[in-house]
């Protein structure tokens, strides 16, 4: 009965594959054994062992897969690919926890120095990278691979196109992580905020992202759908222009190809505005574009409502992508940076508020006639208010974009409190509610295991934004206030450790909002994990009816 | 045919919908960034500003590799209590040899764009080895184990090549004598510190870290932040010469 069936072959994807990573492991294994610095070998090592792996787990699964591979339809519904989508998903949940800590690690570190133990691999600067990258590109990455995986196959109502291939992207996505994870508590650090892993780990992620943006297109392309779903859209903006802003920004000369220093290309003041043009639309199109695009699915899907205005959504789209561009240069306010770009950036910075709301708007009415949703949904209430604070960061943005204010802001906590407005409220709250929608979805159970805890996670984790955002307020404009105060004798009235030290309670109040955030993240991670493991399954729809007998 | 009936080309066709998405996110920048690498008003003409030494470049790979432009940045702004504070403006000159720019985001800790000859070595050294062993207020991580590292003399040529291609005006001359040049920085009794000097102008030659033997991260990263903002004479400096 079992003899092996003789048309079983490997596809070209799985033998190539292998045949490279093989390939790779080798020459990771001669990188390694050559190597100039330590890093650099432990990365070729931990690339060696990776590649060996995927060889392995690549023979191996297809030994243990029937001949044919799985099929595109079944009983004439798409048979959708959910096995990365639930990689992913837990990755989030895990670097999102890690990165929180980090975070609450660094805030702590500044109100007790003390704790950065004089020790080189956990001090701030080398841990703050890491906090960083940990939230925006691996919870947030995460985040947005596994929402986006999803929405393109139901949006377009077909499986995701590749077999091997969206394996690769979730899985390579995470090594990438981790490589640059590791390397900035090695000091493997090119320093352009955002973007600090060195030429290896770019190079690496330009692979993962290329096929990315292939199985999302070609999901999008076998489509049985006319038109390509709002979500789609940011989604695609989105793998895109990071694509674009990753290859602009990074081009660097590797000291050696043996070794993790590398020098960037662009120096000094060409350097600030391609690293802003970067930074900025890094929060632009990964940060707000791709989580627009989770509040366009999840928001309509989640109340039971159409997008509010289908008009609305073209207009926001357009108007946001085409804006977003050139905001970079209000990072740069007053620096050497010419004052025309500086303009520029300042104008079009406070442009950018209207599509902004607009999205706000859009995002928020779509709730009409299904406010009431809110008391009865937790779920629906963070993704909601992940919206309204949005909307206020937007509004902050434009704000603190003028130059006057910026020249108050620009340097201090207001930064930072703004940044954490926008990722905490926005991001943050937006990728939970998406989370708790797609994992009952993923893992096929009917719903949560408790709504209650998720209504305990938004009020442990919106009393530490709260928290966390007021200190930030307060301690940031103190210090520019502080910085350009005079005496009556016309002398600077305080010196710059006196404005250090009046920060020292608000960067404690501001320590206890990130450990409140990060509790209410723990609590997420026990309700989804006990949603997997106890919760009840989703009776698929009948096939048929059955007669009565 | 109305504007939104026409807009269906973009939502029916993926190909045409990532062509529109390019074609609109190129325009901004290009518009702000080309302009900065042909318009000769961008970076004024300064005299006095050169390439880092090999020393002080093995400083600043230290000063990068450690984070510290994360709570310290390196740009004056030209605001009256800035320059009160930290001294003239930073001018676009003066970092025109950086890759990667080091102008930083935040001050947790002050500026250090002119840091340079403020402080001692033996300031220096104590500060970065135990900040609060001279500001008990300081929430500065302490770095002890820069002492503890030595950098490696002969590696430093391979880094200015790679600097020279990306830009850097380095000579042949520079990188040869790139591993003497270093040692020499750190040894004021060294034989080629006379040498050392012709080749980089106003570089100062001291024992940083008070230590003997192979210069240490200590010696480089000190060697960095006191050459910090020195280079440019504001005595001399005209900045009605680049009005245009």
């Amino acid at each position: 009965m079992s003899q092996p069936s003789i048309s079983k072959s490997m596809t070209i994807g799985e033998s190539g594959l292998a045949v490279v990573f093989a390939v790779t492991a080798f020459l990771c294994v001669i990188a390694s054994a050559k190597a100039l610095d330590a890093p650099f070998a432990f990365h070729a090592a931990l690339s060696a062992a990776a590649s060996l792996a995927a060889v392995f787990v690549i023979v191996n699964r297809y030994l243990d897969r029937p001949a044919a591979l799985p099929a595109q339809e079944i009983n004439g519904r798409p048979n959708y690919n959910m096995g990365p989508i639930k990689f992913s998903s837990f990755m989030a949940m895990f670097w999102g926890i890690a990165g929180f800590l980090v975070g609450l690690i660094i805030a702590s570190q500044l109100a007790w120095p003390a704790l950065n133990f004089d020790l080189p691999w956990i001090q701030f600067g080398r841990l703050r990278p890491l906090h960083t990258s940990a939230v925006i590109f691996a919870f947030g990455g995460n985040v947005l691979i596994a929402t986006s995986f999803y929405v393109v196959q139901k949006s377009c109502r077909a499986r995701l196109a590749g077999d091997l291939a969206p394996w690769f992207v979730v899985v390579g996505y995470n090594f990438f992580i981790l490589i640059a994870g590791t390397g900035y508590l090695l000091g493997v650090t090119q320093s352009k905020e955002y973007a600090e892993p060195e030429w290896y780990a770019d190079l690496w992620l330009t692979i993962v992202w290329v096929a990315y943006l292939l199985v999302f297109l070609a999901t999008i392309i076998k489509r049985k759908e006319p038109h390509i779903f709002v979500a789609n859209w940011f989604y695609l903006a989105f793998i895109v222009t990071i694509a674009v802003l990753h290859l602009g920004n990074n081009p660097a000369l590797p000291v050696s190809v043996f070794g993790s220093k590398s020098y960037i290309v662009w120096g000094g003041i060409q350097d600030a505005m391609v690293q802003w043009w970067y930074g900025h639309n890094a929060v632009g199109f990964f940060l707000t574009a791709g989580f627009l695009a989770i509040m366009y699915y999840f928001i309509p899907k989640r109340a039971e409502r159409p997008i509010y205005s289908y008009r609305l959504s073209i207009i926001h789209f357009w108007a946001l992508i085409f804006l977003y561009i050139w905001a970079g240069p209000h990072h740069l306010h007053y620096t050497a940076l010419p004052d025309w770009t500086q303009t520029l950036g300042m104008t079009f910075s406070i442009m950018l508020w209207m599509p902004s709301w607009g999205g706000m708007i859009n995002g928020l009415m779509t709730l009409s006639g299904a406010w009431d949703k809110l008391r009865t949904d937790p779920v629906l209430r963070m993704l909601v208010v992940s919206v309204a604070f949005y909307g206020m960061s937007t509004f902050e943005g434009p704000m603190m974009s003028i130059k006057v204010v910026n020249s108050l802001s620009h340097y201090t906590d207001w930064t930072i409190g703004h940044v954490h407005s926008g990722a905490l409220g926005w991001v943050g709250f937006v990728s939970f509610g998406a989370l708790y929608c797609l994992v009952p979805w993923a893992w096929n159970r009917k719903g949560l295991y408790s709504l209650k805890l998720v209504n305990w996670h938004f009020w442990v984790a919106t009393l530490g934004i709260v928290l966390y955002i007021s200190a930030m307020w307060v301690s940031g404009i103190l210090q520019g206030l502080m910085w350009r105060a005079y005496t009556s004798l016309g002398f600077l009235e305080y010196s710059f450790i006196e404005t250090v030290e009046a920060m020292h309670p608000f960067y404690i109040i501001r320590a206890a909002g990130g450990g409140l955030f990060l509790i209410g993240a723990l609590i997420m991670a026990y309700n989804l994990w006990m949603t997997v493991r106890v919760g009840e399954a989703e009776v698929q729809m009948p096939v048929a009816l059955q007669p009565a007998e | 045919m109305s504007f939104w009936t026409r807009h269906q080309v973009f939502e029916k066709n993926s190909i045409i919908l990532v062509v529109g998405i390019l074609l609109v996110i190129a325009i901004g920048g290009l518009v702000e960034i080309t302009p900065l690498f042909y318009l000769k008003s961008t970076i004024e003409k300064v005299d006095g500003v050169r390439p880092y030494t090999p020393l002080e470049l093995a400083g600043r790979n230290v000063y990068v590799r450690e984070g510290c432009y994360l709570c310290h940045s390196q740009m004056i702004r030209p605001l009256r209590d800035e320059v009160e504070r930290y001294g003239h403006f930073s001018l676009a000159a003066e970092s025109m040899f950086d890759h990667p720019f080091q102008w930083g985001s935040k001050r947790t800790g002050p500026d250090l764009a002119r840091v340079g000859a403020k402080y001692s070595d033996d300031w220096h050294v104590t500060h970065l080895t135990n900040p609060r062993a001279i500001v008990p207020q300081s929430v500065m991580p302490g770095y002890p184990f820069l002492s503890q590292n030595e950098v490696d003399p002969d590696a430093i040529a391979d880094h200015m090549r790679t600097l020279r291609t990306v830009g850097v005006p380095y000579t042949d001359d520079q990188i040869a004598s790139a591993s003497a040049d270093l040692k020499a920085q750190a040894d004021p009794e060294n034989a080629g510190t006379d040498a050392f000097n012709k080749r980089y102008a106003k570089a100062v030659v001291r024992n940083f870290d008070g230590k003997t033997g192979t210069p240490t991260e200590m010696d480089a990263l000190i060697a960095y932040l006191q050459m910090l903002g020195t280079l440019v004479d504001f005595k001399i400096y005209n900045e009605k010469a680049n009005l245009r």
